[in-house]
């Protein structure tokens, strides 16, 4: 019956996933049960008591007790079992096992970032280790943002005023995506992140250096990855058009304004400065939103973005 | 599908012994509508104005669902887009679902059902059309000088901190709250004051029952929608901080105020759907109604326990887990009186005599699509499912086949069931019908694409998406467009049928409710002398005898 249930729902990565999964197929079966029934008996009854003639006579059935208690009770019975199962698997997805490693995420619009124990922060992925929980302590700079992890089956609003929490634990390594399903504006649809889930060795490599499958990536490549990854597409498009930030297309090499008045030169030094403190100078005509980059970005990825944005004639 | 049904009427055919109340020789010219207060006119300046909303409603969703025929930004930007789905959201919500049964039909129909010459305060009546006409004109200044972007939920704090004419927007849902509330009280007061004589509360047909209930929801929620919204626009103007985290607000009070009304509304919308299909399923069945007082009450039960379960459109919110699972419970018990009416609508073809004209065509595909409707709500006041659904396609596919499936679909049933009453003509019937399975097929063709890609993790409101959703968008997106057909071939043969001469019957579906039996269109005092009961409204076998209650 997997194929059924993959018709449905996506795949699974914890063993929640299964749990819920279970109850979501037993709705399926009630559902269609009780739709074929509805709908065979309209069936039935039209073809069987089609009009035959104005003066049809019909019987002056009004109503039947019995019937009335049998369809309002074994629903009644139906919901509270899908109720009990409902509210057991929702209980154990709410209270996280004490050792879970603990994350905090923040989201603002429009991407997300990932802080752990030892104050290494992450934007827009988040690497964990497979077979330990792991806890979310959730809270947003702006408006409501919702962090929703479809194979996981878990989501969990992230509010501006207090911490939200969820925890997952994923046995299964590999790769899952995160999107926003609180309404949040402009980038909403953008608003996604990867969680990637890795062996505890995999995972202590990582804490030491980066992503491993990065490191090695020819610098232009990686910095078209970061490109989309961390955001930056959200606010410059590769096309000429204006964005929320000035696109990158030609753009290095040239004279611009800063709201200050002073000309800068696109090079290195300054983009630099840009991703790091994009506050100092701010480009005219342009509001001061970027968000800063700072201990965001590995030395390495900031000269892939720098390489990047040369490419882009 | 090709028997007619043959109409069976009581003076056997129609004879225009008095003036209708649309050509009254004493109440002629646009003047004389604009002041009037006789419901039957008030009832169709009503329905002009709510199909005009439904038009423009419906070509927003159009374009939304254009925009998503491929993953990547087509025609709209980000920002347009979230304008006009909350337009969309905005317009179908406040300015016609709420008011179309009610406001529209309700008015027309529910005096003549009651044997009365009109509703209990006319003049209020009228006010509460120019009331909704203020907010419209609001709404649609709104629209034009800006535009809202914050979805017709007006989330805080993303509400209090975009652009746009939101406030003006709350305004105008503030004051489009009155008019629903006038035309409520007017329901009650006419539903208990203005009955034939011998019409006891057993003896009301169930559409009556079905807005009477509707309009004590009305009364008692919308006032909390109105001073959520003046809280709101008050936040925004004065930045008092109820709202708004960054002044010391609490953004989910927002939410707690907002679905207070709004799950009430929910049924505010959808009662008066079921209250229609309760009076079509006999008629085209020619046979009592079965379980009338499990009918009637459980619409009571339904406004009453509605006003208990708004917290299950805040699984995710942060509230807290025994808040979420006694409004899980609770909604359970909510559906039951729900499922209690589609078997007792079913029940009630039992050995019928069912003609399939347009209306019963439509009854029965409500009957269907309010049943998935139903159905899939089950998924979604389940705890640990509802986590995963919450926000996602899954949820704007169950809405629309509670809201439009159900409501919509009973509407046009009411108006195709009316029509011949409103306006004295027959329409087109075999064009009425294929316009009725074409919005059928184009429905289901809309929205099952919505629940799959739903489940698979689709989150609603994204103008772009991710490659692996597309092959259910192109589905969704093609049924809009056979749902549209549909829907212009229905307004098509309906506006034809004016073009003709009276042509219709006094009763032209052989129906034993009240309003069958003044002309069509009636006079402008509904009755030529006061009705009198003179048989139950479902007393298909004993036509002459008084039902014992
Ligand atoms: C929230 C929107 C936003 C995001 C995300 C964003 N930027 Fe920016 N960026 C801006 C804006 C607005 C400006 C112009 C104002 C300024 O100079 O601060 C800008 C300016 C810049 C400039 C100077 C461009 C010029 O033409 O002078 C560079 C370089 C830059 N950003 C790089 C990046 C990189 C690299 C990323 C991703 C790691 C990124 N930005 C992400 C909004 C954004
Ligand atoms: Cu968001």
């Amino acid at each position: 019956m997997s194929w059924f249930r993959d018709f449905f729902l996506p795949m699974q990565g914890t063993s929640h996933a299964v749990a819920v999964d279970n109850l979501f197929m037993f709705i399926v079966f009630l559902n269609i049960g009780f739709f074929l029934l509805i709908a065979g008996l309209i069936g039935v009854f039209v073809l069987r008591y089609r009009r035959k003639s104005a003066n049809d006579r019909t019987p002056n059935i009004t109503h039947h007790l019995g019937l009335e208690l049998t369809w309002s009770i074994i629903p009644l019975l139906l919901c509270l079992v899908v109720f009990f199962w409902g509210f057991k698997d929702y209980m154990t997805a709410t209270v996280a096992p004490g050792d879970a490693l603990e994350i905090s995420l923040t989201g603002e619009k429009w991407i997300w970032t990932f802080e752990y124990p030892d104050g290494m922060r992450s934007l827009g992925e988040l690497y964990v280790p497979a077979g330990k929980p792991v806890k979310l302590i959730m809270q947003s700079k702006d408006v409501l943002h919702s962090f929703f992890i479809p194979n996981f089956r878990i989501k969990m609003d992230v509010l501006p005023n207090r911490y939200t929490e969820q925890w997952f634990q994923s046995n299964i390594p590999g790769e899952y995506q995160v999107q926003c399903t609180e309404y949040c504006g402009k980038g909403h649809s953008g608003m996604n992140a990867k969680i990637v889930v890795m062996s505890q060795t995999q995972y202590e490599d990582y804490l030491q250096n980066g992503p491993p499958n990065l490191r090695t990536m020819p610098l232009a490549e990686l910095g078209a990855l970061l490109y989309e990854s961390r955001g930056c597409a959200t606010c410059h498009s590769l096309n000429g058009v204006k964005g929320q930030g000035p696109t990158w297309k030609g753009s290095y090499g040239n004279m611009r304004k800063m709201t200050d008045g002073r000309d800068m030169m696109m090079d290195e030094n300054y983009i630099r400065t840009s991703i790091l403190q994009p506050q100092s100078m701010v480009v005219s005509g342009f509001e001061g939103i970027m968000p800063t980059y700072q201990g965001l970005l590995r030395d390495r990825e900031i000269l892939a973005l720098i390489e990047f944005i040369k490419k882009q004639k | 599908m090709a028997t007619t049904s043959t109409p069976v009427t009581h003076h056997g055919g129609h004879h225009a012994a008095h003036a209708s109340f649309l050509e009254d020789p004493q109440h002629r010219g646009l003047m004389s509508w604009l002041t009037t207060v006789d419901h039957k006119r008030i009832g169709l300046m009503y329905l002009w104005s709510v199909l005009t909303a439904f038009l423009l409603g419906g070509l927003f969703a159009l374009a939304l669902r254009l925009e998503l025929l491929t993953p990547k930004e087509d025609f709209m930007t980000a920002e347009t887009y979230n304008k006009v789905f909350t337009l969309h959201g905005a317009v179908m919500v406040f300015l016609f679902i709420i008011p179309a049964i009610p406001a529209a039909l309700g008015n027309f129909v529910l005096p003549l059902m009651l044997g009365a010459k009109d509703v209990a305060f006319p003049r209020l009546n009228l006010a509460s059309y120019y009331v909704y006409m203020t907010g419209a004109i609001m709404a649609l200044t709104a629209i034009l000088t800006g535009g809202i972007d914050t979805g017709w939920t007006f989330y805080t704090p993303y509400s209090t901190t975009t652009g746009g004419a939101v406030t003006l927007m709350t305004f105008s849902v503030f004051v489009l709250g009155f008019s629903s509330i006038f035309t409520g009280i007017n329901f009650v007061a006419t539903v208990h004051k203005l009955r034939a004589p011998g019409m006891g509360w057993f003896d009301l047909p169930l559409f009556v029952w079905g807005t009477y209930a509707t309009a004590i929801i009305q009364v008692l929620a919308t006032p909390v929608l109105a001073i959520t919204l003046l809280l709101l626009a008050f936040e925004r103007m004065f930045q008092i901080g109820i709202f708004d985290a960054k002044l010391g607000g609490d953004p989910v009070l927002f939410q707690h105020f907002f679905w207070f009304y709004s799950h009430p509304a929910v049924y505010i919308m959808i009662l008066p759907g079921m209250a229609i299909i309760s009076e079509i399923i006999p008629t085209f069945s020619k046979k009592h109604i079965f379980g009338y007082r499990a009918i009637a009450f459980s619409s009571v039960a339904i406004a009453l326990i509605s006003f208990i379960v708004w917290g299950h459109h805040m699984f995710t919110s942060g509230q807290s887990q025994l808040a979420a699972v006694i409004f899980s419970f609770l909604t359970f018990l909510v559906a039951i009186p729900s499922g209690i009416k589609v078997f007792n609508w079913v029940a009630t073809m039992y050995r019928g005599s069912i003609a399939l004209d347009t209306p019963m065509l439509y009854a029965i595909s409500f009957l269907l699509l309010f049943t998935i409707g139903g159905l899939t709500g089950i998924f979604l006041g389940a705890l640990s499912v509802d986590i995963h659904l919450h926000d996602t396609y899954f949820i704007v596919a169950h809405f629309h086949y509670v809201m439009m499936g159900g409501t919509v679909i009973a509407f046009l049933a009411g108006v195709h069931y009316w029509w011949p009453k409103m306006f004295g003509r027959m329409y087109n019937e075999t064009w009425a019908r294929i316009g009725c399975i074409l919005v059928f097929f184009g429905f289901n063709i809309t929205f099952l694409n919505q629940f799959a890609m739903g489940a698979k993790g689709m989150p609603r409101r994204y103008y772009s998406y991710l490659d692996q959703f597309q092959g259910n968008h192109i589905g969704s997106t093609v049924g809009s467009w056979v749902l549209a057909l549909g829907l212009f071939i229905a307004a098509g043969v309906l506006l034809a049928s004016l073009r003709k001469k009276y042509d219709a019957p006094d009763n032209p579906w052989g129906s034993k409710t009240m309003e069958w039996e003044t002309q069509s269109p009636p006079i402008t005092h509904n009755f030529p002398n006061n009705p009198v009961m003179q048989h139950g409204p479902y007393d298909y076998n004993a036509p002459s005898v008084r039902r014992e209650a």
